[in-house]
């Protein structure tokens, strides 16, 4: 029986999709078989950042509606072979996502992967709540804003209200994964810092990821950033998330605390 | 000529709850009026300077019936002061305002039937509300989120975390926090005077005690940061360092 995640934030364009699609690449690179779930109906992006778009048949809304199977709408990776996506549909809206249905579609994607990822759509309306219904651990990804902070807070306490498992009386694993931190802005004062963010929402660190143009790169080229080069930054501090969440006990540097002494002399890689 | 406000004194707002009657017409209404009309015949006065609440929950009627409704129990000297369970598209200006989270109490019982029960007839007095013996106060081990609205109108409110920007406690005593407060407080609100407002860290977005309320703004910046504690003494606001 597999892991079921949701990645969510509650604010837009924090790097759900980006981070849900690296760490479903990283995991699946163990070995694993692991499913990217996209629930952001009408506003797909998954597709794109998994470079899917052009493989696109059935979708999630289909299979929920009963006019596809699943095996037709999941779409296995060119590069890794462990690795799936579920797509949304583009053309419907999120009110074609039922709970029945969301369910019967998790339930049968728990009993095939190892992970079942699913990506969350903006907000706390309905897509949202359905993609955080079902699962087990949840991955809030935050930025290192005030705004992105006071949403993620929300989400957290949606996700200890409104998921089965809050519902059942069981305990929601709860990470947080800090995106787009950048420790030149950090060390200026300008973002709020690692240790603020932590006392404001107290739940455990699963990673920061550093703001890095790679990133970007990747996302535009349809490669996650994982798959894309594993010895950049950002992807390292993934790699290093999806070993603690497999349970490994990993100490989580802070991207520029530690700057040595070839740092000191040639200064700052430009961002 | 525009007025001017010489006196910065606040308006008092304060929550409030009250027994009121509520009362649940059934469909068609002239069949439930003829009832009502039974009733009152047997007991004149029964409904006379008492509150009472509409119960229209999950009645399917427009908003001409609805006005036709208390029209006809206006006439009957039945003056309702809310309506709960009603389509916020069903009320309009001229109806009594939508009330909502009501809580049952003990059932006020109709007057006897005189005709079955001659002779021994004991007046039944409205009992009293019994609310069931609850703890008076509530200790919270988890943080308060934000959104989150936290209400105990029984007593002291204490947590053991932070609540955060967004969120509110609202407590009928003191409020407790081993935290930082970066939401709002409200103690005092079924109005007590002496309720406190206790935290470790002052971040809030505002704080009330007793309808007495102050902004983030009005608090300054010497306490921010600070263990603070917050109280009334004369309708005045005082607040001081804890530490």
């Amino acid at each position: 029986m597999g892991k079921v995640i949701v990645v969510t934030s509650g604010k837009g364009g924090v790097g759900k999709t980006t981070s849900s699609a690296a760490l479903g690449a990283a995991l699946a690179q163990n070995g694993d078989k692991v499913v990217v779930v996209d629930f952001d109906v009408g506003l797909r992006n998954l597709d794109l950042i998994m470079g899917a778009e052009r493989r696109v048949v059935y979708d999630l809304v289909n299979v929920i509606q009963g006019e596809a199977k699943l095996t037709q709408a999941l779409i296995r990776d060119k590069r890794l072979e462990s690795l799936y996506l579920l797509p949304a549909s583009q053309t419907r809206d999120k009110d074609n996502l039922t709970e029945e249905g969301v369910e019967k579609v998790i339930r049968a994607l728990k009993h095939a992967f190892d992970w079942v990822i699913c990506d969350s759509p903006a907000g706390i309306e309905r897509g949202a709540t359905l993609a955080m219904r079902h699962a087990d651990v949840a991955i809030v990804v935050t930025n290192p804003e005030v705004s992105s902070v006071r949403d993620s807070d929300r989400i957290i306490g949606l996700l200890d209200s409104k998921t089965l498992r809050a519902e059942n009386g069981e305990r929601m694993e709860k990470h947080l994964l800090l995106t787009r931190y950048d420790p030149a802005r950090a060390e200026r004062g300008d973002m709020l810092k690692v240790d603020d963010v932590l006392e404001i929402l107290s739940i455990p660190l699963l990673g920061i990821i550093p703001e890095s143009m790679d990133v970007l790169r990747a996302s535009n080229l349809g490669t996650p950033v994982t798959l894309a080069d594993d010895r950049s930054a950002p992807s390292i501090a993934y790699f290093e998330a999806a070993r603690r969440l497999n349970g490994e006990d990993l100490p989580v540097t802070i991207p520029g605390e530690k700057r040595g002494f070839f740092g000191k002399f040639f200064g700052r890689k430009a961002a | 000529m525009t007025n001017v406000l010489t006196q910065p004194r606040p308006i008092r707002l304060k929550g409030r709850s009250f027994l009121a009657l509520a009362l649940t017409p059934e469909l068609p209404f002239e069949d439930w009026l003829v009832r009502l009309d039974d009733l009152a015949s047997r007991s004149t006065g029964f409904f006379m300077r008492r509150p009472v609440v509409l119960d229209i929950t999950g009645m399917e009627i427009d908003r001409s019936q609805l006005h036709g409704l208390v029209e006809q129990l206006r006439t009957r000297n039945v003056r309702i002061m809310g309506i709960e369970g009603a389509r916020p598209s069903l009320l309009d200006a001229n109806l009594p305002p939508a009330m909502t989270d009501g809580r049952p109490t003990s059932d006020i019982e109709a007057p006897p039937n005189e005709d079955t029960k001659a002779g021994a007839v004991e007046a039944v007095a409205p009992q009293a509300p019994q609310p069931a013996k609850a703890p008076s106060s509530l200790v919270v081990t988890q943080p308060v989120r934000s959104g989150q609205s936290l209400i105990f109108t029984e007593g002291d409110v204490t947590i053991v975390g932070s609540v955060a920007s967004g969120a509110e406690v609202i407590a009928g005593g003191s409020i407790h926090i081993y935290g930082t407060l970066r939401g709002r407080a409200m103690a005092g609100t079924m109005g007590n005077a002496s309720a406190r407002i206790f935290c470790r860290k002052l971040e809030a977005e505002l704080v009330a005690i007793d309808g007495y309320y102050k902004t983030a703004e009005d608090l300054g910046s010497d306490l921010r940061g600070k263990p603070v504690q917050f109280w009334l003494e004369d309708d005045t606001f005082k607040f001081g360092s804890l530490a």
